[in-house]
């Protein structure tokens, strides 16, 4: 089969895996290889796809000839698609030539189960070795452990990869056994902790003796989809929480649900994916990982599931007015950080450039402060950035407008199916 | 006793810039316009040639760093933006910084800072975007590519290529600015130069462009499809330099009509 059949089939293959990061890994040119890894610290985006999302490695699987029945995926054993798999050389050579050329910061590998999980790493590793050791490739690989591989093969794919990840995909055992019944819980979760034990090992190797071997240096990652089987964001949310914890993941991906197969089990094939909810649970993350929230203070057994009309942190300052209003020139960071419309950045120049003055509500629109939402929740020298003190309804009615003004049709779309 | 109003014009490097803020002190002169070049722009105002010289500029950049280590690099940032009239948002800058001193620094939202610090954010905004979307092509061993910013980015992008193509020899030509970025072996130049156009690529280089194109293509969901979003992150100005967006002579069979054909189900 062509080089250019074999492309179009396996990336049409690997497109709903979302990760799409290229950072974590700081290595400089060296002497012989080609290329480097991203130095900053959100990776490179190369490009942008037809349906927006980033775009930074040539994500692939090695092969898209299951022998799973995984019935939510496109690749299943039993599915009528056309097939095909990648010689190692020849994915080597065509990730070199895309690197080359400025398309991609690297290759993200990924695999159907050809025969066995252990069968599969083996030709993963093949392909990486002669990327690494023939071509000198020194960019930056993103390697899918397949779930039950042996200990043995996840290390040596370790040595190779920059970031290693295992896809839970299903967030509860019982939708693990009646969808993929090919995956349990315990083969997934075993190379998690083999790879977060050899991380940590790793790196306190490097501690003492500076050549010593790397094992995926930009840490470990996963993915997780949304709307295909009934968990609630709760669930999910206090399921990221945990792997974060637990696993030390540098992230956790959600993937909402395309629907490409008809089952009774699984969602209807005209369900539309649901994007508003995965993008509140990434809103969710990024609150947990960057703003010190707990997974407990955005939902609980009251509140199940986000309310997709509100961002989770506007849904939290309205739930808790006693927090509130935040005195601009002398909250902590803690505090600012949870005043809706104030950013990392945003908090970060007010902690600088109320050294010198009191800051009012002008100043915060300069440093980037989103006062349409903001401007409820704080005060500049006592007095409130807002002209009118509205009522919690009031208050309410104007957060969900400017939400619905920032919402991409896409996702307002399914904001009307709540209206 | 009030300074005399002038007009400066000064050669367009940043050295020549500090020098004007060199003469305006020396000379108690202020000036009301900082020009770059000839300009037959008729005006009230005297117009003064300032001289590039090392020992001018170089002492107001003491005066800079004695003040606070970060100003001269912001400074020379801001001189690569396309902030109209940046050298006069640069010269009352400093002239305020002189007044002040080092808390002024602090003062984020001032009116003579915060435009200088946005053009300066827009500056490394489209040299973060630049830095993915420029695409080369291997014109027989020497990789070139072409683009058309805003601002002057060649400067800050010739680090982060000359570690990526360490050992590669290449080209980044600027069409606004009118000059290319020149690295072989381990040495890089940024050179005028007036225009430019790039040679037919060849076969291999074709067939790079097809699969990159294919691939561009296949990965996107169709159920998501977001060109506003699109449009968000990757601004359609940058499209005419890159690949996957462009045309080349031959007629490709796209990915639909590909995946339409009755494929027998084969594998390696």
């Amino acid at each position: 089969m062509e080089l250019l059949e074999k492309l179009t089939i396996l990336a049409d293959a690997a497109k709903y895996d979302a990760a799409c990061t290229s950072s974590g890994a700081k290595r400089g040119h060296r002497d012989g290889m080609i290329g480097c890894t991203s130095s900053s610290v959100v990776g490179c985006c190369h490009t942008f796809s037809a349906d927006g999302r980033c775009v930074t490695l040539l994500k692939v699987l090695l092969s898209n000839d299951c022998s799973y029945e995984c019935k939510y995926c496109v690749n299943r054993r039993s599915n009528d698609t056309p097939r095909a798999t990648f010689e190692p050389r020849e994915l080597a050579e065509l990730t070199i030539g895309f690197y080359r050329r400025n398309y991609i910061e690297g290759l993200f590998l990924s695999s159907a189960v050809l025969a066995s999980p252990d069968r599969t790493t083996e030709l993963m590793i093949a392909a990486l070795r002669i990327l690494r050791e023939d071509y000198r490739f020194n960019g930056y690989i993103h390697a899918k452990a397949i779930p039950g591989t042996s200990p043995e093969l996840v290390t040596q794919l370790g040595l190779l990869a920059d970031r290693l990840s295992v896809n839970i995909e299903l967030p509860s055992e019982a939708a693990l056994r009646s969808l993929a019944p090919n995956k349990t819980k315990r083969a997934i979760l075993a190379p998690m902790q083999q790879i977060r034990d050899e991380v940590i090992e790793s790196k306190a190797e490097l501690v003492k003796y500076r050549s010593a071997p790397r094992f995926a240096p930009a840490g470990q990652a996963t993915q997780l989809i949304v709307g295909a089987s009934g968990e609630s964001d709760r669930h999910i949310l206090n399921l990221t929480e945990s792997l974060y914890a637990r696993y030390r993941l540098k992230r956790v991906f959600y993937s909402a649900y395309v629907p490409v197969v008809e089952n009774t089990l699984l969602p209807s094939l005209d369900t539309k994916p649901p994007l508003l909810r995965e993008h509140r649970l990434y809103q969710a993350d990024w609150l947990l990982r960057f703003y010190g929230f707990r997974a407990d203070e955005l939902l609980d057994e009251n509140q199940p599931n986000f309310d997709p009309r509100l961002d989770p942190k506007c849904c939290w300052a309205l739930r808790h007015p006693e927090f509130f209003p935040v005195e601009v020139n002398r909250a902590d960071y803690e505090a600012l950080l949870r005043v809706p419309g104030m950013g990392v950045i945003s908090a970060r120049r007010i902690l600088v450039a109320r050294r010198t003055g009191p800051l009012h509500t002008d100043d915060l629109r300069k440093l980037g402060v989103v006062m349409k939402r903001a401007q409820y929740f704080l005060t500049c020298c006592g007095q409130a950035a807002v002209p009118l003190r509205l009522s919690y309804a009031g208050v309410l009615s104007s957060l969900l407008a400017v939400e619905r003004e920032s919402l991409n049709p896409a996702q307002g779309e399914q904001l009307s199916l709540f209206a | 006793m009030k300074w005399r109003d002038v007009i400066y014009q000064y050669d367009g490097s940043f050295d020549g810039l500090l020098c004007c803020i060199f003469e305006s002190y020396t000379q108690k002169e202020n000036p009301t316009a900082i020009v770059c070049g000839e300009d037959s722009e008729w005006s009230l105002f005297e117009t003064r040639v300032i001289v590039t010289e090392g020992a001018h500029a170089e002492r107001v950049g003491r005066s800079l760093r004695k003040i606070s280590r970060d100003v001269l690099p912001l400074l020379r940032r801001v001189h690569l933006t396309c902030l109209p009239d940046k050298e006069l948002a640069i010269y009352r800058f400093v002239a305020k910084l002189y007044r002040e001193g080092a808390p002024y620094l602090t003062r984020l939202s001032d009116d003579a800072y915060q435009p200088l610090l946005r053009a300066a954010h827009h500056l490394s905004s489209e040299v973060e975007l630049l830095r993915g979307f420029i695409r080369f092509s291997d014109y027989g061993g020497v990789l070139g590519a072409e683009i058309s910013p805003k601002n002057r980015v060649l400067p800050l992008l010739r680090g982060h290529f000359a570690e990526r193509c360490h050992d590669e020899a290449f080209f980044i030509y600027d069409h606004t600015h009118h000059e290319a970025l020149l690295y072989a072996a381990g040495r890089s130049h940024i050179v005028p130069l007036d225009d430019f156009e790039a040679a037919p690529p060849g076969a291999e280089e074709l067939a790079y462009r097809q699969l990159w194109r294919r691939f561009y293509d296949t990965i996107a969901i169709r159920e998501r499809e977001n060109p506003k979003l699109r449009i968000n992150h990757m601004p359609k100005r940058y499209w005419k330099h890159m690949t996957e967006f462009q045309i080349d002579g031959s007629t490709l069979p796209s990915a639909q009509q590909i995946s339409a054909q009755n494929m027998p189900s084969s594998t390696v």
